[in-house]
């Protein structure tokens, strides 16, 4: 035993202290389960359209096998500005402001890298995805959670950011549309949050990877606010609009000087990003507009159900404006938000992920993914009604 | 096409309530809806997508290409409607290309499904050929994949 407690003691004190994430805790627990319905899964129930597959299958066919450039290859980079410049109306040069990364992960964690020194504080907002902290405290970064509030319909203001700013601040990191709370900012909070930033001088980081699904206003990103491509790093990738999580692609817009310097961590520690992946989406970024906009469409009414269901239910669910989650207030019931979570799996065999998994001040709250098939959403909603009842 | 017909062909038997959640509406205003796509005739029916390979005794589908001589009025409206009108025939379709109409026969056997296409439809006037098929499986029909039970293979919760 005193061979465990001797590894123990040499990993690493930044990676000792970062706890495991709540959800791969709450994912052992499901997965001991029979029959679960799951509101937890955090990917579309889609597979990638056939003609994205077919495409890899035909790159793999002509014997596609090897590394590509460090940048990725170059018709995915134009493919990227153009896509990028279509939706912003901002242009990226595909030779140096474009990188393809594995995944949006490998692309903020490329970026937190290449900017962050010991000590220096990044602003991000909570409730948040699991990573952002984790991946500033890897970069010996300070990270500042900036609690967004129910009221706000958790969009970030000028307010919250004003009461976490300090002198050490360098970078601020922004996910709209949220994951876990479905909220979207507006052009005018997008330009609020963008004034900020420049006034403080500060690095953006922005994770766009919803922005396709927004369902009842068109997604404004912060890069096309002027004054704000000089000093932003804008995240993407393929996953969630095109249904390929499981093809880890990615990609960064930054002026040449970030993309250089991501470009640096990206070549020593992964490369390249997967050949077949890439062209994979060389393909989806030409042809697949009618299978976003199809997906979409199934995301949108699933959205209005779940969100109806749970006013129905009398709990409380600001109605999500984009990606693919409700963030229900169960905060009435007494209860914890893991405690809740697990009684509810417990009797009747529904999964939600307990608010806390993504910060403090979700609390109070559980995240319900509408990736779900419908069939599942309406057994989950009756089951929920049916659990409510008896509390 | 209509939001509330692609529900619809999805699942017939959608209650006007859920119907009415998803498309962020009342129910009153889809059945109002449901109510003036049947009168208008734009919805003809509501059947049940049948797998009929779980059942003990299923029914044999013969396709027929029939080719016909057009008549001077009406074209081939006239002849499609009296052969619609056969309780064997399932559907039938005016096409382009090599012949004129693709029927669709129910039958209990091939013979019996023969037999139509002997003695009933290559001795009506107008019909000058056929060329029947039989259906040996169906795999998807009407937008429903036949085989159930496809697993969901990914991971129960994620971030």
């Amino acid at each position: 035993m005193s061979d465990s407690k001797f590894l123990h003691s040499r990993i690493s004190k930044v990676v000792q202290d970062i706890p495991r994430s709540g959800i791969r805790d709450f994912f052992e627990i499901v997965s001991s389960r029979e029959d679960v319905i799951s509101l937890g899964i955090g990917e579309p129930d889609f597979v990638t359209p056939w003609h994205i597959r077919e495409a890899a299958s035909q790159a793999l066919d002509r014997g596609m096998t090897s590394y590509t450039s460090n940048m990725g290859l170059l018709s995915l980079r134009r493919g990227i500005s153009q896509y990028v410049g279509k939706k912003t109306g901002i242009d990226y040069n595909p030779a140096d402001e474009v990188l393809v990364t594995v995944g949006v992960s490998e692309g903020l964690d490329l970026a937190i890298r290449a900017l962050v020194e010991p000590g220096d504080e990044v602003l991000y907002h909570e409730p948040s995805y699991v990573s952002y902290n984790p991946l500033i405290q890897f970069a010996y970064g300070v990270p500042v959670a900036i609690q967004t509030k129910k009221e706000n319909g958790f969009r970030l203001t000028r307010q919250d950011l004003e009461e976490n700013i300090s002198d050490k601040t360098k970078v601020l990191l922004l996910n709209y549309p949220n994951n876990p709370t479905g909220a979207a900012l507006s052009k005018e909070d997008v330009e609020d949050v963008a004034a900020f930033a420049i006034e403080h001088d500060l690095i953006v980081l922005t994770d766009e990877i919803y922005d396709e699904l927004t369902y009842d206003r068109e997604h404004f990103s912060i890069i096309s606010v002027p004054g704000m491509r000089e000093r932003t790093i804008y995240l993407h990738g393929f996953s969630k609009a095109w249904a390929m999580t499981g093809w880890r692609m990615g990609f960064t817009c930054a002026p040449p000087e970030l993309t250089e310097a991501m470009m640096k961590i990206h070549q020593y520690t992964m490369l390249c990003a997967p050949i077949l992946s890439q062209e994979a989406s060389v393909e989806a970024l030409k042809n697949a507009d009618e299978d976003i906009s199809y997906m979409k469409a199934e995301y949108k009414k699933r959205r209005n159900y779940i969100h109806s269901s749970f006013e129905e239910m009398g709990i409380p669910c600001i109605r999500p404006d984009g990606a693919f989650y409700a963030f229900a207030d169960v905060s009435r019931f007494g209860m914890t938000s893991q405690e809740f979570a697990l009684k509810l799996l417990d009797e009747q065999n529904v999964a939600c992920v307990p608010g806390t998994a993504f910060g403090a001040c979700g609390e109070g709250f559980i995240r319900c993914s509408y990736a779900t098939s419908f069939d599942d959403i309406k057994e989950a909603m009756v089951r929920i009604a049916r659990f409510i009842e008896k509390l | 096409m209509n939001e509330l017909l692609n529900l619809l062909k999805q699942n017939a038997l959608e209650s006007p309530e859920n119907l009415a959640k998803m498309l962020g509406t009342s129910a009153e205003d889809v059945k109002k809806q449901i109510a003036e796509f049947e009168k208008e005739g734009v919805i003809r029916a509501y059947q049940a997508v049948v797998n009929e390979e779980k059942l003990d005794s299923s029914l044999v589908t013969t396709v027929i290409e029939v080719k016909v001589t057009p008549e001077s009025e009406g074209g081939f409206d006239r002849i499609a409607d009296r052969i619609s009108r056969f309780p064997e025939v399932d559907s039938v379709f005016l096409m382009s290309g090599g012949f004129d109409l693709l029927l669709f026969i129910k039958g209990r056997t091939m013979q019996e499904s023969f037999r139509f296409v002997s003695e009933k439809l290559s001795i009506m006037p107008g019909v000058t050929s056929t060329a029947t098929h039989f259906m040996m499986k169906t795999y998807k029909q009407n937008g429903i994949v036949m085989h159930t039970g496809e697993d969901d293979e990914r991971l129960k919760v994620s971030p």
